[in-house]
C-alpha cells in the first residue's frame, strides 16, 4: 500500500467538500453524538473509527438524513443539506455503502447495480411511452456506466448471477459498485470490510484506493479496525463515546494514548 | 508465396506456405478478407470483434510505436497476463521488428520470472494490468533490466512515478502517427522479417531444474501448422477460445499461428473466472482441453445432475450408461445392439444435445486433450455425448504438435500416429525421438542441454513408449523416471499415478518405490468431489486436512488403489497408501505450473512420511510448510493415518 497514489494530501480551504460542525444527536437519554465536527477535503480518504457504539455509523447517519442531526450543521459542497431527507442527500451527490448489506436480495447483481443510477434516471411515463427510443438510448448509457463498474470491481463472473448465492465479500463489492454507479461526488463507506479475509480485504482496499485516485472521490471511510486504515487513508477521525477524541495522519493517531486506551481500555495489549 | 497461397485457397484448400512469416500472412489475411473477424473479446458484457484488417493495423502501429522507443531487432518483448487482445498484438509486433516476444506464465514464481527476464536481458515489456506491472517493477530493481514497461488496462497506474511506463494506447498512438508521416514505414515493417526469425520464445516447465528457453521460428511454427492441416487436425476458418495460458505453446500456435495461417476467429473470454460462461455463449468449432479439464466438466456436469429435478436425474442414469457403452463398443471394435442405437438416437434430443449445450460443446467439431493420460470414465463420456474427443501428443520444442489419433483410430491408451511430416523412431533404451521441420534448433543459451536433446538430427522426447503394431503411439512416462524396485521390477511412477487419477475422487497422486521392496501411493484427494460424496453419506468435516483422514475416505480411496493394483502386475502392486492433509501445488514448489510432480520437492518434503509408509508405522505426525496467495509462509501439523491395502 506504500505506493498508493494520492495519499499526504493537504487540507485546503477550498478543497472542501464536507463540513460538519458540532453535530449532535440523541436517542432518549443516550447522547450518541455530543457535537462533533468533522471535515472532507476533495482529495483525501478520511477514515471515522472507534469501538463499538462510538457514534461512527449515528454521524454517518446524520449526514445522509436518516437520522438528522438535533443540533449543529452539515454542509455539502458549499450547500447546507441539515435534515434534508436521504433521497434528496442522495441526489445531491452522497453515495454511500451499509454495514449491514443492503442489497435486494432476488435481484441480479446487474440488477443490483443498476439500480445504484436510479438517481440519475428520468423516467416519465409518457415519454418512455412516446419515445422509446430515447428511453432505450438512455438506458445502453446507464448500462454502459454500470458495466465499466462492473469491470472495475471485477464482477463479471458473477453478473448474472442473484445476488444473495455469490459470498459476502462479494457482496459488499457489489454494494460498492452500486455505490459508485451513481457517479457521487463523495463515497461514504460502513465498515466495508468486515467479514472479509485478509485477500479479500486487500483487494477492497486496493478497490477503495483506485476509486479515490482515477475518479477523483473523496472517501469517507467508517471501519472499526485501524489496522485496515492505516494503510490507506490520508487522515483519521477517532470517536469515543460521541466525541472525537483524536484526529490526524494515521501514524500519528495510532500512537495517541488516549486513543490506545480508547479501543483497549487502559489494558495496553493486543492492538486492535 | 502470396500468389502461391491466393490460388491454391480458391482452389478451397489452403496451402500452409513453406516459407512466410507470421506477419506475411497477416497481411494476406487482411487484403483477402479484411472485413472477416479475427479476434473476439467481451468487454463491458459485450463481443467486441476486431477484423483482420484492424489486426494488421493494430500490430503495425504497435511495431511502429514500439520502435521509436528504441525497440529493435534481437531485442525481447517479456509478455505477461492473462489472454488478451492488445497481448496477442504486442507479441506479433515484436516479431515483425525481427525481435522475439516471451510470454510468460502470469502466476509463475517471481524466481522464474527472474530467470527468464535476466536469460533474455529483456528491455521491454507488454503486461495485462497493474499486478503484472508492480511484478515487473520489482523485477526491474532486483535485475536492472526492463527499462521500458507497457501495459494494456491503465487502471490504478495514472500515478505511478516510475519511468518508462507507458499505456499501450500511447505507444500505439505514437506509431500510427509514424505511420502517418512515414508513408512506407508500413511496407518496411512487413518486410523486415525472415521466414527463420524468431516468432517466440517459450520456455520448458521445469519438471527438472530451472526452465529453459526454446525458440521456435515462423517458419517450425508454420510447418507445424502444416503436418496438422494434412492430417485434418484443423481447418480453415474454425472458432476456438484462447483461454489457456498464453506461455503454452500450444495457445501461440492455436491463437497465433494456426489462426493466422488458417483464417480462425479466436475468442478471448472476458477474464478466467468466466471461461465457462464465455465458451458457451461462442460454442468453438474447435477445442482443446487438458485432461482435468475435462474431469472438471464431468464432475461439473455430476454434481449438478444431482441436485436436478426427478426425471432429469433419471433420464440421465438411464441415457448417459448407454452412450458409454456404444462407445466402449466402438473402441473395442463391437457393434452396439440395435435397441441400443435407437435408445442413442432418442437420447440426443432430450439428453446429450442439451448437455453438449450447456457444456458449450455443440458446435465442437474436433475436440482435443494431451498432457497427460485422460481418465477412461472422462474420455468415454464426452465421446459417448458424441463429442468427437482425440488425444494428441507434443512438445513445446516441436512446437506442440507430434502425433494425432486418426477419427476410426481412437484408443484411450495411445495418441496417435505421427502426423504428416514427423518422423518418430524409438531408441534402444526406450525413448521417443523425433525428427521434423517444426522442431526447435537448441534450448537458447544452454548449448549443454541442446546437445543432450539434439542428437544426429534427432529430438530426445524424453518420453518413454512404444509404436504398437498399428503404429500408434503409446507413452508411458519419462524415460528419467523409469526406475527399479529394490527386486528389479522397472516400473514408471507417473503411469501408475495416473491410473490413480482416473478416480474421480484422487485429484494427485506420488507412487513411491524405487529401490525399494515394494510400491506406495501418497494421494491428494479431490476435495470437491470427496467433498461432495462425504455430505451425500452424511459424513461431517471441516477442512480438507480433516476430509482426508477420514476413515471412510480410507475406505474410498482404498477400494480404488485395490482396483489399480487389479489392473498391473503383482509385482507393481500399491501396498501402502496414505491421504495427504494438503494438495500438491505449484506454489510450493511441489508441482510444476503445468501441474506436474516435482519429484526432489516431494521426496524431500515428505521424507518423514515416505519413511513411515515403509517402517509400517500405523500413522506419522507431519509439520509442513505452506505458501499462503501473499507470499507468506505457515506451518500446519497433523496425524495422518498409513494404510496397508489388502
Amino acid at each position: 500500500m506504500s505506493d498508493a497514489p494520492g495519499r499526504g494530501g493537504v487540507s485546503t480551504a477550498d478543497g472542501l467538500v464536507l463540513r460538519c460542525e458540532g453535530v449532535s444527536r440523541s436517542f432518549g437519554g443516550v447522547a450518541a453524538l455530543g457535537g462533533v465536527d468533522l471535515t472532507v477535503n476533495r482529495d483525501e480518504i478520511v477514515a471515522l473509527v472507534g469501538p463499538n457504539g462510538s457514534g461512527k455509523t449515528t454521524l454517518v447517519n446524520a449526514i445522509t438524513g436518516f437520522f438528522p442531526p438535533q443540533r449543529g450543521r452539515i454542509v455539502f459542497d458549499g450547500t447546507d443539506i441539515t435534515g434534508w431527507r436521504p433521497h434528496r442527500v442522495a441526489r445531491s451527490g452522497i453515495a454511500r455503502t451499509f454495514q449491514n448489506l443492503a442489497l435486494f436480495r432476488g435481484m441480479s447483481v446487474l440488477d443490483n447495480i443498476l439500480l445504484g443510477r436510479h438517481v440519475h434516471m428520468r423516467p416519465g411515463a409518457l415519454s418512455t411511452a412516446c419515445y422509446w427510443w430515447w428511453a432505450r438510448r438512455q438506458e445502453v448509457a446507464h448500462r454502459r456506466v454500470v458495466e465499466e463498474v462492473v469491470d472495475f470491481m471485477q464482477l463479471e463472473a458473477v453478473r448474472n448471477e442473484p445476488v444473495e448465492v455469490i459470498p459476502l465479500g462479494l457482496q459488499k463489492c457489489v454494494e460498492l459498485a452500486r455505490a459508485l454507479v451513481a457517479d457521487p461526488k463523495l463515497l461514504i463507506l460502513d465498515e466495508p470490510m468486515t467479514g472479509m479475509n485478509q485477500e479479500e480485504k486487500e483487494y477492497m482496499a486496493r478497490f477503495v484506493l483506485d476509486a479515490h485516485a482515477e475518479r477523483r472521490l473523496p472517501v469517507l471511510m467508517i471501519e472499526h479496525h485501524l489496522d485496515v486504515v492505516t494503510g490507506i487513508s490520508n487522515r483519521i477521525v477517532v470517536l469515543y463515546h460521541g466525541e472525537k477524541i483524536a484526529e490526524g495522519a494515521p501514524q500519528d493517531v495510532v500512537r495517541d494514548p488516549r486513543v490506545v486506551s480508547a479501543y483497549l481500555g487502559g489494558v495496553g495489549r493486543d492492538a486492535a | 508465396m502470396r500468389h502461391e497461397s491466393e490460388t491454391a485457397r480458391a482452389g478451397g484448400v489452403a496451402v500452409v506456405p513453406e516459407s512466410a512469416t507470421l506477419g506475411e500472412l497477416l497481411l494476406d489475411n487482411a487484403r483477402r478478407v479484411p472485413r472477416a473477424v479475427a479476434l473476439r473479446e467481451k468487454d463491458l458484457g459485450i463481443w467486441q470483434e476486431y477484423t483482420w484488417r484492424a489486426y494488421l493495423d493494430e500490430v503495425l502501429a504497435l511495431a511502429a510505436g514500439l520502435e521509436a522507443l528504441g525497440f529493435s531487432e534481437g531485442d525481447a518483448l517479456i509478455v505477461l497476463g492473462d489472454n488478451r487482445p492488445r497481448l496477442y498484438f504486442g507479441m506479433l509486433a515484436a516479431s515483425v521488428l525481427r525481435g522475439v516476444p516471451v510470454p510468460v506464465f502470469p502466476d509463475a514464481i517471481p524466481d522464474e520470472v527472474r530467470h527468464i527476464v535476466a536469460g533474455c536481458e529483456a528491455r521491454f515489456a507488454l503486461a495485462e494490468d497493474q499486478e503484472q506491472i508492480d511484478k515487473l517493477l520489482d523485477l526491474r530493481k532486483r535485475t536492472g533490466h526492463l527499462e521500458v514497461l507497457v501495459y494494456d488496462d491503465p487502471r490504478g497506474l495514472g500515478a505511478y512515478p516510475d519511468s518508462g511506463l507507458l499505456a499501450y494506447a500511447a505507444v500505439r498512438a505514437r506509431g500510427v502517427e509514424r505511420l502517418g508521416v512515414e508513408p512506407e514505414l508500413r511496407d518496411a515493417l512487413l518486410g523486415r522479417a525472415r521466414p527463420g526469425d524468431p516468432a517466440v520464445l517459450l520456455h520448458s516447465s521445469g519438471t527438472t531444474g530451472a526452465p529453459k528457453g526454446i525458440m521456435l521460428a515462423h517458419r517450425q511454427l508454420l510447418a507445424a501448422v502444416r503436418n496438422a492441416r494434412a492430417c485434418r487436425y484443423f481447418e480453415e476458418g474454425e472458432e476456438i477460445v484462447a483461454y489457456l495460458p498464453m506461455a503454452w505453446v500450444g495457445d501461440f500456435v492455436f491463437s497465433v499461428a494456426a489462426a493466422i495461417a488458417l483464417g480462425f476467429t479466436v475468442n478471448i473470454p472476458e477474464r478466467q473466472e468466466t471461461v465457462l460462461e464465455n465458451l458457451q455463449e461462442i460454442a468453438p468449432t474447435l477445442y482443446f482441453a487438458p485432461p482435468r479439464s475435462w474431469d472438471q466438466m464431468l464432475t461439473q456436469v455430476q454434481v449438478r445432475m444431482e441436485e436436478a429435478p426427478f426425471l432429469k436425474r433419471w433420464l440421465y442414469h438411464r441415457l448417459v450408461p448407454v452412450a458409454v457403452e456404444i462407445e466402449r463398443a466402438r473402441m473395442e471394435g463391437r457393434p452396439a445392439s440395435v435397441g441400443r442405437r435407437l435408445l442413442r438416437a432418442l437420447g440426443e434430443p432430450v439428453m446429450y444435445g442439451p448437455l453438449k449445450d450447456y457444456l458449450g460443446l455443440s458446435r465442437v467439431r474436433r475436440a482435443y486433450t494431451g498432457g497427460e493420460a485422460v481418465g477412461e470414465d472422462t474420455f468415454l463420456f464426452f465421446r459417448g455425448l458424441g463429442v468427437n474427443l482425440k488425444q494428441i501428443y507434443g512438445q513445446t520444442e516441436n512446437s506442440a504438435l507430434t502425433s494425432l489419433q486418426g477419427d476410426d483410430e481412437v484408443r484411450l491408451h495411445t495418441v496417435g500416429r505421427p502426423l504428416l511430416g514427423v518422423e518418430v523412431r524409438i531408441s534402444d533404451a526406450g525413448e521417443i525421438l523425433l525428427r521434423s521441420e517444426s522442431l526447435f534448433e537448441g534450448y537458447r543459451n544452454n548449448p549443454e542441454a541442446t546437445a543432450k536433446a539434439l542428437r544426429d538430427g534427432w529430438f530426445h522426447t524424453g518420453d518413454a513408449g512404444y509404436l504398437d503394431p498399428d503404429g500408434q503411439l503409446v507413452i508411458l512416462g519419462r524415460v528419467e523416471e523409469m526406475v527399479q524396485t529394490r527386486g528389479g521390477q522397472r516400473f514408471v511412477a507417473q503411469y501408475v499415478e495416473n491410473r490413480l487419477k482416473f478416480s474421480p475422487f484422487i485429484r494427485e497422486a506420488a507412487v513411491l518405490g524405487a529401490g525399494r521392496a515394494h510400491l506406495a501411493a501418497m494421494v491428494c484427494i479431490d476435495f470437491d468431489a470427496v467433498g461432495h460424496w462425504a455430505e451425500v453419506r452424511g459424513i461431517p468435516y471441516t477442512s480438507y486436512a480433516d476430509l482426508s483422514q477420514k476413515p471412510d475416505v480410507y475406505r474410498l480411496i482404498g477400494d480404488h488403489v485395490r482396483h489399480v493394483n487389479h489392473l498391473l502386475s503383482p509385482e507393481l502392486a500399491i501396498r501402502r497408501f496414505v491421504n495427504l492433509h494438503k494438495e500438491f501445488d505449484p506454489d510450493d514448489g511441489e508441482l510444476t505450473r503445468t501441474r506436474k510432480l516435482r519429484r526432489q520437492v516431494i521426496e524431500e518434503r515428505y521424507g518423514p512420511i515416505i519413511e513411515a509408509l515403509y517402517d509400517g508405522q500405523p500413522a506419522v505426525d507431519v509439520e509442513a510448510r505452506i505458501t499462503y496467495e501473499t507470499g507468506e509462509t505457515g506451518t500446519i501439523r497433523r496425524r495422518l493415518t498409513l494404510e496397508d491395502v489388502a
